[in-house]
């Protein structure tokens, strides 16, 4: 039985179903040759089609129709060769048109599926029912002057995607994991920034409740939710919202409502009654939008490596865990980072070292893989210097703590403080018998069974040789003196 | 011969031969609009000045030897086509305060082609309407007059005022658009020639939108050679309208001069509407008579989905409508009525700035996209419309073109047929099918009313074989010799 929540009736399932809108990364906007920049002065990036003046008239952006299908590819995805574009009639003051240009009956993208792996390791495929193309609106500020609305049209026009997914997500998590899932692919991708802070990416989120073996009931729509984390606290607390209404004899009505992180729950925005009837036809301006297989074609084979593939490679290619390689491929960045690390060296230690010292330096330092003062190929000659026993494991890792410090290359910094591991059986011969003779005592004690003080020893002899002696060497000659 | 009373043909002869100016026809133009457009009110904007500068720089063109067949010719331009830096109403109040800060391809085609812009012609608010009555700036009087009658008539609609225009000899020529017959009924109404040409041959950018799958911009002219020689400069590829057509433009002009000889004409039995009064369908016999003469074999041919036309129509042309003037919300452009909120300052503006005949398309089209309502309505239409454009396709596989009248009547007087809208939309019955079906149709002149009004016949062509319906068209004309004027004209009195 997967996740429940416990009401006074007994156990309720979730059900939940996600609209992810996600602005499309392009160099002018859907349907105008205005920029699609982010920032810029308010209403800097408005050409008059995007103002709605009179006689302008739409044109398609090719980029965008391409990012889309490189999306609807990344979700393994049917990509609908004839799709068409929809009006989606309503007023607001930042809606020029009056209409929204979208695609209702016929979306550019079809089915697909997207995998998502839970805390526990369990993998869950998730059903993509479409993805479709639509125009952003403005955006109306209401507290900038005392009496008056401004509007700022900057966004205005700029494409969106709309990834509807099917009612698979049965909880928080899954949901969380989902939209997580879709911003890794999207990111891969290069089709949208995933920049949900900014507003670039967010989600409507549908949420019902049933008792298990049941149909679905009535669902409410949660809308604009702008992260991962207040997804899931709006999922969670949602949910139990409505099991308090079917358990206290009422009835879940269908409505649009907002989440207040705030205060941890949601409340009601607009009910079913006053939905606006959105009038759906097709937009005369446009016609159909077909596209040829071959230029598919094209698209699908110059798409990047995705992550659950490159995950999958990892683990064969490079001997790591799969959990490993979950870690190293939660960005291309990341992926690329290992990727020049392993190559042509120990790839599980590689795997290691990134996931282990390197993302701690980058956490303690607030630094991303771009400004890390270590570079793939700084710690890719660590590891040769690990790998040609110039160095021992444990040098190693104050020869890294040197390298963020400095950001200096490590065969440098080992030459500089003379860190190169003594290999030399004399030296440690020696060593081994100073440190013998000066604890006559501790090796009485040893030979007399106390078996634990090999350590002490061993200890004292890198110590002597500080920390430079090779390890496999000085045990085996503390091992033969004390015979 | 009065410089008013030239074709463009003839215009641009002499300009060419220079024995006129570009400024003196110019001017004898801007005269008679100064005489005329008082009483007829056929422009809403007038721009003699603007015409005075562009006419000199056209004999400076002509001088250079740059001179194309419509440089220095003054033209009219209906009011739905934004001109840059020239106030654009649409007819409609809600626009009063509007200057284009761009150009529509059209008018920028025909700017480039040397023409003169005389003034932006009167027309029914947003087109909506087949007598101009609805324009927010007065109704425009036909220059014609019936018989002993001093009776204000309706040029016809929506482009009533490009009518009006050409007619009374205010302009050579005159832009229209045709959504449902706006160009072909004023053409018929004051005996012009006007063609609607292949949905897709003009570029829509900057046009003001009215309904986008049926709207076309189109000429009207006193000679089918004058269509033509316009239609010529105004077609054309233009990448910022996607249902533009990219088709080479064919030399239109040349097509006029073609016999009709061996060219299969049908007749539609299904445009012998009940209560077609004996004047137009005697008219309609003399076509098939004259086109016979010629050469032309004739067809009995079926259009058997025209009955559902009109309906089509009326419930497509409002639904688009209803969308396309959701833009008019006083927020970025045009008339602003401040209220209490921005539901209040949409209802005041809107209230204030569409007429009544607007606002009834606008709620025609709501309800025909609602929830409920769509499927029985407007997806219905739809799939009669590709019925109507299989009866075309179907009868073109017999006939090279179709002859039919053009409107159910002569003009009628300002005042008649007001009170019920639906006997106004009744005007379109012949034009709306060629309009669904995207295909050129062209009104011309073909005689005289027993009352002594203009009436026109339509051919109707292929998608894309305007020259056919021009070379059919021509050889109407000349049978015709249409020789009649209005009552009210430039030189008349």
């Amino acid at each position: 039985m997967g996740y429940m929540l416990e009401g006074s009736t007994g156990a309720w399932e979730i059900v939940v179903g996600l609209e992810i809108h996600a602005q499309v990364i392009s160099e002018s906007k859907l349907f105008s040759g205005a920029s699609a920049t982010y920032g810029g002065a308010p209403n800097a990036h408005v050409s008059f089609v995007d103002a709605g003046f009179p006689g302008m008239l739409p044109v398609i952006n090719q980029e965008c129709v391409a990012q889309a299908v490189r999306t609807g590819l990344g979700l393994q995805a049917q990509i609908n060769l004839m799709s068409r574009f929809d009006r989606k009639n309503y007023f607001y003051a930042d809606l020029p048109n009056g209409y929204q240009i979208s695609q209702f009956a016929h979306p550019i993208v079809g089915t697909g599926v997207v995998e998502i792996e839970l805390q526990d390791g369990t993998i869950k495929h998730i059903g993509i029912t479409r993805l479709h193309l639509e125009q952003d609106a403005g955006k109306s500020m209401h507290d900038q002057h005392p009496t008056k609305s401004v509007i700022d049209l900057n966004r205005a026009g700029v494409a969106l995607m709309e990834i509807v997914s099917e009612p698979d997500i049965r909880s928080p998590e899954e949901a969380g994991a989902y939209v997580r899932k879709i911003r890794q692919i999207l990111r891969y991708l290069g089709t949208c920034d995933g920049n949900m802070e900014e507003g670039s990416m967010r989600a409507d989120v549908n949420v019902s409740v049933r008792k298990p073996g049941e149909e679905f009931r009535t669902r409410c729509e949660i809308k604009n939710v702008n992260s991962v984390r207040f997804v899931m606290h709006a999922v969670e607390a949602e949910a139990q919202r409505q099991i308090g209404v079917w358990e206290s004899g009422g009835e879940v009505v269908q409505e649009t409502r907002l989440y207040d992180p705030a205060r941890g729950e949601t409340r009601s925005m607009r009910s079913k009654e006053d939905a606006h009837d959105y009038r759906y036809f097709p937009e005369p301006d446009l016609l159909p939008l077909v596209l040829d297989e071959a230029w598919v074609e094209a698209l699908k084979s110059k798409l990047p490596e995705l992550p659950d593939d490159k995950r999958r490679r990892f683990c064969e290619q490079y001997g790591i865990t799969f959990y490993d390689a979950g870690v190293l491929v939660a960005d291309q960045t990341t992926a690329d980072f290992y990727e020049t690390v392993a190559k042509g060296r120990d790839a599980r230690l590689a795997a290691n070292w990134v996931s282990g010292d390197f993302f701690a330096a980058l956490n303690r330092t607030g630094s991303t893989i771009e400004t890390s003062p270590v570079s793939a190929a700084a710690l890719g000659e660590l590891l040769d210097l690990i790998g040609d026993k110039t160095i021992n494991g444990r040098i190693a890792k104050d020869v890294f703590e040197i390298m963020v410090e400095t950001g200096k290359m490590p065969a440098a910094i080992v030459e500089e403080k003379g860190l190169r591991q003594v290999t030399d059986t004399g030296a440690i011969e020696a060593a081994v018998a100073a440190v013998l003779a000066a604890n006559p005592d501790k090796v009485a004690e040893y030979k007399s069974g106390k078996d634990k003080l090999f350590g002490f020893f061993v200890g004292q002899v890198m110590k002597a040789t500080q920390g430079k002696g090779n390890p496999a060497l000085v045990n085996e000659i503390v091992r033969a003196h004390l015979g | 011969m009065s410089l008013t009373d030239l074709t463009i043909a003839q215009a641009g002869a002499k300009l060419a031969a220079k024995q006129i100016s570009a400024v003196e026809l110019t001017a004898a133009h801007n005269a008679a609009v100064a005489a005329l457009n008082p009483r007829l009110n056929a422009f809403i904007t007038t721009t003699p000045e603007l015409a005075l500068e562009q006419a000199k720089a056209a004999d400076a063109m002509i001088a250079a030897g740059k001179a194309g067949p419509l440089t220095g010719i003054p033209l009219a331009i209906k009011d739905l086509f934004c001109t840059e830096g020239v106030r654009t109403t649409a007819a409609s109040k809600i626009l009063e305060p509007f200057i284009p800060p761009y150009e529509s391809t059209v008018t920028a085609q025909l700017k480039a082609a040397g023409a003169v812009c005389l003034g932006k012609a009167n027309l029914d608010e947003f087109a909506m309407g087949s007598s101009n009555i609805t324009s927010g700036y007065g109704p425009v009087e036909n220059p014609w007059k019936r018989y002993g009658s001093d009776a204000k008539l309706v040029p016809g609609g929506s482009s009533g005022g490009s009518a009006a225009a050409v007619a009374a000899r205010m302009a050579l020529g005159a832009t229209g658009t045709d959504t449902g017959g706006s160009i072909r009924q004023p053409a018929s109404f004051t005996g012009l020639a006007g063609i609607k040409p292949t949905y897709g041959r003009c570029s829509r950018y900057g046009i003001i939108a009215f309904a986008s799958s049926l709207d076309q911009a189109g000429p009207m002219a006193r000679t089918v050679e004058d269509c033509a020689i316009m239609l010529g400069a105004m077609s054309g590829f233009d990448a910022r309208d996607s249902t533009s057509a990219e088709r080479l433009v064919p030399d239109f002009r040349a097509a006029t001069a073609r016999s009709v000889k061996g060219l299969r004409i049908g007749i539609p039995a299904e445009y012998r509407v009940d209560g077609m009064s004996a004047e137009i369908a005697a008219l309609w016999e003399k076509g098939v008579a004259w086109l016979r003469e010629q050469g032309a074999e004739i067809v009995d041919i079926s259009l058997p989905h025209t009955k559902y036309g009109l309906p089509v129509y009326y419930i497509v042309a409002p639904a688009e409508a209803s969308s396309n003037l959701a833009r008019y919300d006083g927020v970025r452009f045009g008339k602003r009525v401040d209220g209490e909120d921005l539901i209040d300052m949409y209802e005041r503006t809107r209230a204030a700035g569409f007429g009544a005949e607007v606002k009834r398309r606008i709620m025609i089209g709501t309800y025909v996209l609602s929830h409920g309502y769509y499927d029985a309505y407007y997806l219905k239409a739809q799939k009669i419309r590709a019925l109507m454009l299989r009866d075309f396709t179907l009868a073109f596989d017999k006939v090279d073109a179709i002859l039919t009248p053009t409107a159910p009547s002569a003009a009628f007087g300002i005042g008649e047929k007001m009170d019920d809208p639906v006997t106004m939309y009744l005007n379109d019955v012949f034009t709306v099918p060629a309009s669904l079906a995207g295909v050129p149709a062209m009104s011309v002149p073909a005689g005289l009313s027993a009352e002594g009004l203009p009436l026109g016949l339509q051919v109707i062509g292929k998608h894309f074989d305007e020259e056919t319906v021009l070379t059919v068209s021509a050889a109407i004309e000349r049978a015709v010799n249409f020789t009649a004027k209005p009552t009210l004209m430039a030189g008349a009195n």
